[in-house]
């Protein structure tokens, strides 16, 4: 079984203990492959927030097993040492507001990314150049982002969240604050990187918009997922 | 690696350069506290050395002629010449007082000196106008500090002075101005009654049986002239041969004038240990205030700065982010506030320090320290934001 992308089986979170104690996540199987986009819907308090913090080894799950990209990150109580190497190097964030850094101007807010993973300053430089084009902002590449538009300040998002190329992308609500067209784009956008980088891309949404785009959708409710196909219209 | 710290103070230049001249304005103060206790001891110091001795000769058990008050007789002088050791004895009187100058008044420092023996200890070894004290009455040496000019006229009690020469620097340990007079003037300043007193005096010296003896003829004259004249001085003034030490000459005055001597370094200690203690442990307190203030301030910008970016904080855990380098941001942004604090606190210091009324002397050390407390106290108002920074969790970024 390929565990390429990122694979979570019988991934249990409980918080507290005893009485009070409220299980967030029942024994949750999830798989995305590398260069596929799936759709994480859910009502409020279904447990989305709490399985996307598990994904990006924010919080520690109860039980359960996680691999990323062929390594074992969470392995019934075990867990790797260094998760904060492991967001940087392996995982992707792109948040509902861009929350991009406000004093750095859009090459380096990508840039900080590969700088704090040791890569020199021109080559981090070069590499977020080279996405914010893909993502066909280059010419704000020098603005800080409260000089950039809306969809500007996301599509410089997501180039941060692909400047590492990580394995895997977990977008929070990515198009929540963006109309229709704009929505609609970086689906697009997020589709073409998960192809052109080979990641695994989990966006969680509640944007009845951008639901039919995906090939395949997890729902999730009081903690418990299943699974069902898309209709994955508008991107082949 | 990019500089955090330095883009998030170059976007917001302008709340840290705000903030680092309000701070500067504190540290300032700070400084120019610093300077005034500096003022104080070099006033001190200086009031020693421009009086020219080596030994004080006060009277017996007191801590005279500045710190206390201390009366000895004017003709002490001539025994204490010859005793061994003494190459120069001099009277000397110290009388602080509002001097009359014009219609405004000004607090100095009168100083007797014996007129006509220029050079000798209590004369002002420098003058830079004018010229010495040469008749016996009526001429005086005042200090720049005193807004005299040469010709000007000075009203002491009840006597006019023409300034006929100027002094710099020449100040009491309190940093009044120095106002040099003939001996035999200051001591009559020094006791002058008004003429309602001297008449009370008269009469009720008239009215004791025991100096009116008409038997006696001329015994109510002679008391009543001795209660007029002052024949005494607050000190006299001893420089010493070479080749003997302080020891040497002071112990044989000690001994068989029954006087108390002190040596320089023991008048140093008078003068800042005991005169100006006071004010020194005054002063203390205002630096430990201020630099109380100035961490306080300090840490609450840095806190408010700090929580400004909680947000951006949470996702540069969540990205990666080591928690050394949040800290180090946090920590460099304190510093920096500290160095704009510091440079612009020095520069109001230096430019304010000779509007003050009273010497304000900024020594270079006090200037390091300075820098190195201001650091010191950024380092440790940083604390509290390092530490909320490092407890911010990453997850806050996802919602």
């Amino acid at each position: 079984m390929s565990a390429k992308g990122i694979r979570i089986e019988r991934l249990s979170k409980r918080f507290g203990e005893g009485d009070t104690a409220v299980l967030a996540l029942k024994d949750v199987n999830m798989h995305v492959a590398p260069g596929e986009v799936v759709g994480l819907i859910g009502p409020s308090g279904s447990g989305k927030s709490t399985l996307l913090k598990c994904l990006g080894a924010v919080i520690d799950p109860t039980s359960g097993r996680m691999i990323l990209d062929n390594t074992v990150i969470y392995d019934d109580g075990w867990k790797v040492r260094d998760l904060r190497a492991l967001r940087r190097d392996k995982i992707g964030f792109v948040f509902q507001a861009p929350y991009l850094i406000p004093f750095l101007d859009a090459t380096d807010n990508v840039a900080l990314l590969p700088m704090l993973a040791g890569v020199p300053n021109e080559e981090a430089r070069q590499r977020a150049l080279d996405l914010l084009t893909a993502l066909d902002v280059q010419h704000r590449a020098h603005a800080l982002p409260a000089q950039l538009s809306g969809g500007e300040q996301q599509r410089v998002a997501i180039a941060r969240g692909l400047v590492n190329r990580p394995p895997v992308i977990l977008a929070d609500e990515p198009t929540a604050p963006l109309d229709s067209q704009r929505a609609l784009t970086v689906i697009g956008i997020l589709n073409d990187m998960a192809r052109r980088f080979e990641a695994a891309i989990i966006v969680v949404t509640h944007d009845e918009k951008i639901i039919p785009t995906f090939k395949r959708i997890y729902h999730i409710r009081d903690g418990v997922t299943y699974e069902e196909a898309g209709e994955g219209r508008g991107f082949t | 690696m990019i500089s955090l710290a330095g883009r998030d103070i170059m976007h917001a230049w302008g709340k840290f350069v705000f903030t680092g001249i309000g701070l500067g304005l504190l540290i300032g103060v700070t400084l120019t506290m610093a300077g005034v206790y500096r003022g104080m001891v070099d006033d001190a110091t200086v009031l020693l050395d421009s009086s020219g001795a080596d030994l004080w000769v006060v009277q017996k058990d007191t801590l005279g002629p500045y710190a206390e008050s201390s009366s000895v007789p004017d003709d002490l002088w001539r025994s204490i010449r010859v005793m061994p050791g003494v190459a120069q004895a001099a009277n000397a009187t110290y009388l602080t007082m509002q001097v009359g100058k014009g219609d405004q008044d000004v607090r100095a420092m009168v100083v007797g000196i014996v007129a006509g023996e220029p050079g000798a200890p209590g004369w002002p070894p420098q003058l830079v106008a004018g010229r010495q004290i040469t008749r016996g009455h009526y001429e005086a040496v005042a200090d720049l500090a005193a807004g005299a000019r040469l010709g000007d006229v000075l009203k002491i009690r009840r006597s006019h002075y023409t300034v006929v020469g100027l002094t710099r620097r020449m100040v009491s340990s309190n940093g009044d101005p120095m106002v040099f007079i003939p001996l035999k003037d200051a001591q009559e300043a020094q006791f002058l009654k008004d003429n309602d007193a001297i008449l009370m005096q008269r009469r009720r010296t008239e009215a004791n049986p025991a100096f009116n003896r008409p038997e006696v003829p001329g015994l109510l004259d002679a008391v009543i002239a001795s209660q007029t004249g002052n024949s005494y001085v607050n000190a006299v003034l001893v420089r010493i041969l070479p080749g003997f030490t302080s020891q040497e000459v002071a112990e044989p005055i000690r001994r068989w004038k029954r006087l108390t001597v002190y040596d320089r370094t023991q008048m140093e200690g008078i003068l800042i240990g005991k005169l100006i203690a006071t004010s020194a442990r005054q002063i203390g307190m205002f630096l430990v205030i201020l630099a109380l203030v100035s961490a306080a301030i300090v840490a609450f910008i840095i806190y408010t700065l700090t929580m400004d970016k909680i947000r951006e904080i949470a996702v540069l855990k969540l990205i990666g982010t080591r928690n050394r380098t949040i800290a180090w941001m946090i920590l460099q942004q304190s510093l920096v506030l500290g160095v704009i604090g510091f440079v612009v606190g020095k520069i109001s210091a230096t430019f304010a320090a000779p509007l003050f009324p009273k010497y304000v002397l900024l020594v270079p050390i006090d200037s390091l320290l300075g820098f190195g407390a201001v650091l010191a106290i950024c380092v440790l108002s940083s604390v509290v934001s390092i530490r909320m920074a490092l407890r911010v969790d990453p997850a806050q970024a996802i919602g």
